[in-house]
């Protein structure tokens, strides 16, 4: 789960991390408000989960708190990268002297936490990443052991880290490593972390990202999801605990089991289709969620045919035939649908099937092909 | 021969008294897996499964009682690193964990411990493993295999059965099958698991499903390139998967170029692996 700006920092700050005074508005006159409080001068920020908010016109310098109530208003009525800005951050204004990068996230093929500081800070790190990997100093954190303070020291040596500023430096890595672990991050970042003309260390903008399998233990930050960035469709079916991901196609599919559903995405473009989604149905293929999972694909418009695709392994064949023929009587639909069923009790669950009517297969690949057909009309 | 479970290999299942728990110990139990004792805290001195298996309150109780070498955990995701580390404090050999929603961070945990200990972990989100004729532990269902030569590790769990189902339709069969799961931080991976069957006289041939998202394909890449000597065949899902978005398994998702489908495709050819277009392909690609 992403988390926004504003929310990231103050959580840092909760940390002992600095961060710039600013509060978060939803209305241009709460946002002007905001800024008189602060002087007048300050950062109005769109608060979105997308990259590129600068580029995109989401981020202006105000000269006055009238002029900031009316960046205000303009970025508010913004949509970036098709996502509308419902709040908007107002920061005060910093004179930046240096700026820093400091993340921490899992490195997942040394199965640890790593830290990474960088003097080139304030870009996109993953170009830095790319084209001067020298200049990110990298530091793993063993997990029973947590963060160490020579750690810290080596991260500021690398990057070349004025004395002066180590002890801040000590603070602001701390606070950050202690967020990252007591929230259960996958990412926690400060980018930039500058370093004032007043040599003031100050995380100006942060970003988290949080693990949705510990969701579970941090009701505080569930409650703060943003469910702007996923489709109606994606929300629906995680209330159904069913997986569901939109994508551009015109085959939608149902599929029990995360590397099947990829498999069998992959399938209908070997033969040349396009999928409409990814769906996980799970274990227990019954009437109740395969109704819910097919009104989700079936909101789709694109959607010309659905392939489902069910392995009976503990499941029955025939038990998931019967739960498609009762989801079908609730949806009625003149979108072919094409079903294969295999392992346990398929042919009892074909048989079933084919009296009612919908074009069946024996294997993933004709399945495929049937599907990709009729998704053209060439077959029904 | 097999590798890691035999006829011989005697269970705990942690978490025995559970709707999941007692129906897979049933279906284990009818296949001749010898599920030998059952923990669940609170229950010691009960009996699971119609008086078949007793319950103790701790793994070390059970393991003193009843020989056990092997646990199967099917508990929460919020219980399972205490119960992995109760597994292999109690001198556990063997740990299938098939619970799913398991946190990263307690895994990393878990996991550095578990290097000081002298024990396997397999999983979590596992389907589990199957030596065919002899034993199952997890969720694979019997049915779809038959014992044979070839070794099937696979990140996945109803592809593998997809594979396995293919495997016996062209009348092949598996000397044993092990889903590593599809966590970023999980137990033995697909290394581990290819020098096993390198090292095993039964397994003549090797299956290796993965799936986008880490590099522990590529990796096994470099590993077939410099030590088996036995052929493997393989197949990657989610070639048409979406950058960033995580598609059902926390461990598939591509980010920053990184765990593409091309990009295991790729490694696996150069290091003499044949990669198969979809699963029923596996077949014909193997002797």
């Amino acid at each position: 789960m992403k988390l926004h700006e504003y929310i990231s920092k103050e959580l840092f700050a909760s940390y002992g991390v600095p961060i710039p005074k600013g509060k978060v508005a939803a209305t241009p006159k709460r946002a002007r408000k905001i800024a008189e409080e602060l002087g007048g001068r300050c950062i109005v920020k769109a608060q979105v989960l997308v990259g590129g908010r600068g580029k995109a016109g989401g981020i202006k310098l105000a000269k006055s708190a009238a002029e900031a109530g009316q960046f205000a208003t303009e970025i508010l009525a913004m949509q970036i990268k098709g996502l509308p800005v419902r709040k908007v951050l107002i920061d005060e204004a910093v004179d930046i002297e240096t700026e820093i990068y400091l993340g921490i996230t899992n490195d997942r093929a040394a199965r640890q936490p790593v830290i990474m500081a960088s003097a080139a800070g304030g870009v996109d790190i993953e170009e830095v990443a790319a084209k001067t990997p020298e200049k990110i100093i990298r530091a793993h954190v063993n997990p029973l052991i947590g963060l160490q303070a020579y750690q810290i020291r080596n991260l500021a040596v690398g990057i070349e880290l004025d004395r002066a500023q180590w002890k801040a430096f000590q603070v602001v890595t701390q606070g950050l490593w202690d967020a990252y672990k007591n929230s259960d991050a996958t990412l926690a970042e400060i980018n930039p972390l500058v370093i004032t003309k007043e040599n003031e260390l100050l995380a100006v903008d942060g970003k988290m990202l949080i693990d949705d399998n510990a969701l579970f233990r941090h009701a505080k930050l569930e409650e703060k999801r943003d469910k702007d960035i996923e489709e109606q469709s994606e929300i629906e079916a995680r209330e159904n605990e069913l997986t569901y991901i939109k994508l551009d196609g015109e085959i939608g599919c149902m599929v029990n089991g995360a590397g099947l559903a990829m498999a069998t995405m992959d399938i209908i473009k070997l033969n040349g289709g396009e999928p409409a989604n990814f769906l996980d149905i799970g274990g227990g293929a019954d009437a109740k969620k395969v109704a819910a999972a097919l009104r989700i694909i079936l909101q789709d418009q694109n959607v010309k045919a659905v392939l489902f695709n069910i392995f009976g392994g503990i499941t029955r064949g025939d038990e998931v035939a019967k739960g498609i023929l009762v989801a079908m009587e609730e949806i009625q639909t003149d979108v072919p649908m094409i079903v294969r069923l295999a392992g346990t009790n398929a042919r009892e669950g074909q048989a079933l099937l084919a009296d009612a009517d919908m074009i069946t297969a024996g294997t993933l690949a004709g399945a495929a092909k049937k599907a990709v057909a009729a998704a053209r009309g060439e077959s029904k | 021969m097999s590798i890691l479970a035999n006829k011989d290999t005697r269970v705990v299942v942690q978490g025995i008294t559970g709707r999941e728990g007692s129906f897979h110990s049933k279906l284990m139990l009818e296949y001749g897996t010898q599920v030998v004792a059952g923990m669940r805290p609170g229950k010691g001195g009960e009996w699971a499964l119609d008086g078949k298996v007793p319950v103790f309150d701790s793994v070390e109780v059970a393991v003193d009682a009843t020989g056990a070498d092997t646990s199967m955990i099917i508990v929460p995701a919020f219980a399972v690193p205490d119960s992995i580390l109760e597994a292999a404090d109690a001198g556990i050999e063997l740990i299938i964990c098939l619970t799913e929603g398991v946190p990263i961070q307690d895994m990393m945990r878990v996991r550095a411990y578990l290097d000081f200990k002298n024990v396997k972990l397999i999983g979590p989100n596992c389907p589990g493993l199957l030596t065919p004729g002899e034993t199952k532990i997890g969720f694979i269902p019997g049915n779809i295999s038959m014992p044979g030569n070839v070794g099937v590790v696979s990140r996945s769990g109803t592809l593998t059965y997809e594979v396995l189902h293919a495997l016996k339709e062209s009348n092949m069969g598996s000397s044993t099958c092990v889903g590593i799961g599809g966590d970023p931080i999980k137990g033995l991976n697909f290394i581990d698991v290819l020098q096993l069957f390198e090292d095993d006289p039964q397994t003549d041939q090797v299956v290796m499903i993965g799936e986008i998202g880490g590099n522990d394909e590529e990796q096994a890449a470099a590993f077939i390139n410099e030590r088996m000597t036995k052929p493997v065949v393989s197949f990657i899902a989610g070639k048409t998967a979406p950058p960033g978005k995580r598609m059902g398994h926390a461990g598939a998702i591509v980010q920053g170029g990184m765990g593409t489908a091309e990009d295991k495709i790729k490694a696996l050819t150069e290091a003499g692996v044949q990669v198969a277009d979809h699963p029923e392909q596996i077949p014909s690609m193997l002797n």
